[in-house]
C-alpha cells in the first residue's frame, strides 16, 4: 500500500493518519507548498493565529485540555524562532505538542539564505527531540516517528524542519504502522518489588500525604480516577502542585490546596511534618521545596515518575518507583486492596486532628474594600457564578493573579486548567485559550490574566474574533506588574523599579477596535452584573477588572526558607523578611 | 519514624544504585554512550553536558556499527556521585540513546588514549627523548634531524606522565584523540 505524493502532501497525509484535525500555524515562503495541500483538504482544519507563539501556546492549551498532542506550522526563519518561547514552555510543562517548521531548500542550507535559522540548532535544548528531513522518503516517517516521541514517556514538544524541496519532491508515503519504530520505548509498568515496599509504607504510616503533579494529568483520566480511589479508600491527605490541580477534586473531603510557594498554610505544614510523602508524577520544583536542606526533614519519600531523570535530581528519595503513575498507582492498588486495604486508621485520624488545626489559620484571608475590588474577591465571584458550569475551563497568565486563580478557583476535573508553570510565560494564557475554545466549541474558556501578560500576545484578539472563539479574558488590571511589584517590595525596599503598567489601553475599545465585547469594571457593587454579562455573550470578551493596585500575594513562602517559614496574609511582616542567600532564588 | 522501613534491595532494579547522596567528593567516570548515529546526536550530548553545567573532561566518537547506524560516544566525566546519576539518566531520556554504560562502576574496563608528541631538540636531550620513548613503548612515526613524531597508545595517565618528561626535552605539539574505554570480559 506504499503511495507516491509530494513531500508536502504526505506532511497532510501523515497528520490524517495521526488523528490530526486541528492545526495552528502561520504561513511563508518555507511551508507554501504545505499551505497549499492544506487548502486543497477539508480533514484538517487550520487556525490562522497572529504570531508564531501564539501558534504554539494555542497547541499546548488544545493538548492539555484534550490529552492529544497540539500540531503546529510555521516557515522558516522568523517564524521558527519566533515558536521558540512555546517550545521552551511546553519542554518545561510536559506538554505533548508537534511543530512542523518550513526551511530553505537543501540546496541553500548553509549560505545564509533567505529566512534561514539554523532551526535544529536553535530548538536542540527546548525540544524533546527534532530533525531536519532531508530526503522526502524520510519524511512521513519522521512525522509518525515525531508523534510517538511528543506523546511517549515524558510528553513533550518535538519539532521537524522540513525543507522547501523536499516538499515539492516525490517520494514514498509511509503510513504510521509501517513507520520505523524508535528505540525510544520509555518503561511504564512500575518495578513489582518497590510497589510492594510503596504499599508496606502505606499500611505503616501515621502521617502521609499524597503530593502529586502534572505527571498525573499526563497520564490521562484513569490515572485521576485511580488516585481518587486510592486516597479516598486509604483516608490519605493529599495536596498537589500548580501543574496537578484538578486530578483530585477540589471539593473532595481529603483534599488540602496547593502547595509550594503560593501554597496553603496547611499543605505545606503536613508537607514538612509527614512521616510518609508519596510523590505521584510531581518534580519536586524549587517552588516546592524552598531549603532543600529544611525539605520535609523527618518523611521517608516515595517518587513515581516515568522520567529517571526527575529522580533524586534536586530530592534524594527513598523509593523510587519509574513508571507511568497510571499504571503504578493501579498496580498498587490491587496489591494494597488484596492484603486487606489496611491503614493505621487510629494514627492517621491523629494526624487529621493536626492537619484541622492548621487550617483554621486560614490562610486565604483578606481583608474585603466596598471602595475597590479586591483581585481575591473578583475571582471567589467569579468562582461563585461559574463553578456550576459543566464545561469549565481555565487558563491563566503568569502573576500574581495566576497564583490567586490557583488558590480561589477548584478545579473538580483534570485538563480543566492550563498555566504556564515551568516556564512561567506571560502572554501563554490568552493563546492558550484559544487553543482550548477550539477543542471544546460549546465550553465556557476563562483566561484570567494580569494587563501586563496579556498585553504580550494581545494581537491573537484577532484570531478570537475571525475564528468566533467566544473566550473571555479576566484581566484583574492593578496597572502593575504585580508579582515583579511585590517581590520589589519585599525584597528591594519598596523601589518599585520599572513595575509600573504605563500606558495601558483603554480595553473596552481595544475589544471595539477587534470587533469584540469589553467590559470596564472598579465597583465592588458592580462586580457580579458585570460578570454575568460576560458569561451571557456569546463571543470574545476583555473583563477590564480594575482591582487593588498594591495588593500582595499570600501565604508566600519567602524564597530560600523552609516550609514552616510562611508569610500569612494581611499584617504578616513584609521587610527584610528575605535573606540574601534566598534572594538569588527569585 | 522508626516505622517506616524500606525493604533491602527494593530499588534493586529500579533506574538507581543509590549510594550516599550527600557525599560530595568527586569522582571521575568513564560513559560509554550508544546511540544512533543521526544527525546532530553529539551536539545533543554536548549541548546536555554545557546546558546543565556537566565537566567532560574527554570526548570521543565514531560509528561503531555501520549496517545499524550506530555510534559509541566515550565520555570522561567528573562530579558528585549525585551528579554522576543525574548526567546518566539526562543521557538516558534522549531519544537516539540506546544505552549509557558506567564503565567505572561496571566491573572492570580498560581505558586507551592515543597520541602524538612532537619533539624538537638536537644533542643530548634527543637521545634522551628516544630513550625514554622507548621505555613508554612510544613509537616514532616521523623525524627530521631535529625532531621526532612519537605515537603512544595508553591509559590517559600514561600519556600525561610521558608529555611531562617530553616537556623539557623540546616538546612543541601533542595531540590526543581522547579516551577509549571497553568494559573487560565476554560482555
Ligand atoms: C509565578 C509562579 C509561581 C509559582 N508558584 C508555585 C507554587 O506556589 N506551587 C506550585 O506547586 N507551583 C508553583 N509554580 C509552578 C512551578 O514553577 C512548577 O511548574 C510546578 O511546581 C511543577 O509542577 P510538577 O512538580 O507537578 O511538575 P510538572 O512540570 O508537571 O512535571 C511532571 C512530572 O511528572 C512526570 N511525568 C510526566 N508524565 C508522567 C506519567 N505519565 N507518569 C509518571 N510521571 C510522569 C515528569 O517526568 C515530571 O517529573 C509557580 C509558577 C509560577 C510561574
Ligand atoms: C515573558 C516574561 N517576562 C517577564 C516575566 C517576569 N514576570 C513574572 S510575573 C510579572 C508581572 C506580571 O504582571 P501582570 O501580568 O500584570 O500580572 P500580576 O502579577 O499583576 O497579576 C513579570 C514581569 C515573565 N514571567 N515572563
Amino acid at each position: 500500500m506504499t503511495r507516491q505524493m509530494t513531500g508536502a502532501k504526505m506532511v497532510v497525509q501523515a497528520l490524517k493518519d495521526q488523528g490530526v484535525d486541528t492545526v495552528f500555524g502561520y504561513p511563508g515562503g518555507a511551508v507554501l507548498p504545505i499551505y497549499d495541500e492544506i487548502f486543497l483538504q477539508n480533514d484538517i482544519r487550520h487556525y490562522l493565529v497572529r504570531h508564531e507563539q501564539g501558534a504554539v501556546h494555542a497547541a499546548e492549551g488544545y493538548a492539555r485540555s484534550t490529552g492529544k498532542p497540539g500540531v503546529v506550522l510555521v516557515t522558516s526563519g522568523p517564524g521558527a524562532t519566533n515558536a521558540v518561547t512555546g517550545l521552551t514552555d511546553a519542554l518545561m510543562d510536559s506538554i505533548p505538542i508537534v511543530v512542523l517548521t518550513g526551511q530553505v531548500p537543501t540546496f541553500l542550507i548553509g549560505t545564509d539564505g533567505f529566512q534561514e535559522a539554523d532551526t535544529v540548532g536553535i530548538t536542540r535544548p527546548c525540544t524533546k527531540h527534532n530533525w531536519l528531513v532531508k530526503d522526502p522518503e524520510d519524511l512521513s516517517g519522521r512525522i509518525h516517528q515525531a508523534f510517538h516521541v511528543a506523546t511517549n514517556g515524558r510528553p513533550g514538544p518535538v519539532l521537524v524542519d522540513i525543507p522547501k524541496d523536499v516538499q515539492f519532491a516525490t517520494g514514498t508515503y509511509t503510513p504510521p504502522e509501517k513507520a520505523r519504530t524508535l528505540h525510544y520505548q520509555p518503561k511504564t509498568k512500575g518495578d513489582p518489588e518497590a510497589i510492594e515496599a510503596l504499599v508496606e509504607l502505606i499500611e505503616q504510616a501515621e502521617r502521609p500525604i499524597f503530593y502529586t503533579g502534572g505527571g498525573v494529568i499526563n497520564s490521562g483520566p484513569e490515572a485521576s480516577e485511580t488516585l481518587r480511589e486510592f486516597v479516598d479508600t486509604s483516608g490519605f491527605p493529599i495536596t498537589s502542585t500548580l501543574m496537578g490541580l484538578g486530578a483530585y477534586p477540589a471539593n473532595g473531603k481529603n483534599w488540602l490546596g496547593m502547595l509550594g510557594m503560593h501554597g496553603l498554610y496547611e499543605a505545606n505544614l503536613a508537607m514538612h511534618g509527614c512521616d510518609l510523602m508519596i510523590n505521584v508524577g510531581a518534580r519536586f520544583d524549587d517552588r516546592i521545596t524552598g531549603r532543600v536542606q529544611d525539605f520535609s526533614p523527618k518523611s521517608q519519600k516515595v517518587h513515581i515518575d516515568i522520567d529517571p531523570s526527575s529522580i533524586n535530581k534536586v530530592i534524594h528519595v527513598d523509593l523510587p518507583i519509574v513508571g507511568d503513575v497510571g499504571s503504578v498507582l493501579a498496580d498498587a492498588l490491587i496489591l494494597w486492596k488484596s492484603r486487606g486495604s489496611k491503614t493505621r486508621a487510629d494514627s492517621i485520624q491523629k494526624w487529621w486532628y493536626q492537619i484541622k488545626e492548621w487550617k483554621k489559620v486560614d490562610c486565604l484571608a483578606f481583608t474585603q474594600s466596598k471602595k475597590t475590588i479586591k483581585p481575591q474577591h473578583a475571582l471567589t465571584r467569579l468562582e461563585a457564578l461559574t463553578k456550576d458550569h459543566p464545561k469549565r475551563y481555565i487558563c491563566t497568565e503568569v502573576g500574581q493573579h495566576q497564583m490567586w486563580a490557583a488558590q480561589f478557583l477548584g478545579f473538580n476535573e483534570p485538563n480543566r486548567w492550563m498555566t504556564s508553570g515551568g516556564l512561567g510565560t506571560m502572554g501563554y494564557g490568552f493563546p492558550a485559550s484559544i487553543g482550548v475554545q477550539v477543542a471544546h466549541p460549546d465550553a465556557l474558556v476563562i483566561n484570567v490574566a494580569g494587563e501586563a501578560s496579556w498585553l504580550m500576545n494581545m494581537q491573537e484578539m484577532g484570531t478570537a474574533v475571525q475564528f468566533r472563539l467566544p473566550v473571555k479574558q479576566f484581566i484583574l488590571n492593578n496597572e502593575r506588574l504585580g508579582m515583579v511589584r511585590q517581590w520589589q517590595e519585599l525584597l528591594h525596599g519598596e523601589r518599585y523599579s520599572h513595575s509600573w503598567s504605563e500606558a495601558l489601553p483603554d480595553f473596552v475599545k481595544l475589544a471595539e477596535a477587534f470587533g469584540a465585547k469589553g467590559i470596564m469594571i472598579s465597583d465592588p457593587a458592580d462586580l457580579d452584573d458585570a460578570i454575568m454579562e460576560m458569561l451571557e455573550y456569546d463571543g470574545p470578551v476583555i473583563f477590564d477588572c480594575l482591582v487593588e493596585k498594591h495588593e500582595n500575594c499570600f501565604p508566600m513562602i519567602p524564597s530560600g526558607e523552609a516550609h514552616n517559614k510562611m508569610l500569612l496574609g494581611e499584617g504578616a511582616p513584609t521587610q527584610d523578611v528575605i535573606g540574601t542567600s534566598g534572594a538569588v532564588l527569585v | 519514624m522508626s516505622a517506616l522501613k524500606i525493604k533491602k534491595g527494593t530499588s534493586r532494579h529500579s533506574a538507581y544504585d543509590l549510594r550516599d547522596p550527600h557525599a560530595e567528593t568527586e569522582e571521575r567516570h568513564t560513559l560509554a554512550v550508544v546511540v544512533d548515529n543521526e544527525a546532530g546526536v553529539l551536539a545533543r550530548v554536548i549541548g546536555l553536558f554545557s546546558g546543565r553545567g556537566y565537566n567532560i573532561e574527554s570526548l570521543t566518537v565514531a560509528e561503531t556499527d555501520h549496517t545499524g547506524h550506530v555510534s559509541r560516544i566515550t565520555v570522561v566525566t567528573t562530579g558528585t556521585p549525585s551528579v554522576i546519576e543525574q548526567i546518566k539518566a539526562q543521557l538516558g531520556r534522549l531519544v537516539p540513546v540506546h544505552d549509557v554504560h558506567d564503565l567505572t562502576v561496571e566491573g572492570a574496563s580498560v581505558e586507551r588514549e592515543l597520541a602524538l608528541f612532537k619533539v624538537s631538540g638536537n644533542g643530548n636531550d634527543r637521545i634522551e627523548s628516544l630513550r625514554l620513548a622507548e621505555i613508554f613503548r612510544a613509537n616514532v612515526v616521523d623525524s627530521t634531524l631535529e625532531s621526532f613524531v612519537f605515537e603512544m597508545t595508553g591509559t590517559p595517565q600514561k600519556i600525561d606522565a610521558f608529555a611531562e618528561l617530553m616537556r623539557p626535552l623540546g616538546l612543541v605539539e601533542m595531540a590526543r584523540t581522547g579516551v577509549a574505554a571497553l568494559s573487560r570480559g565476554m560482555d
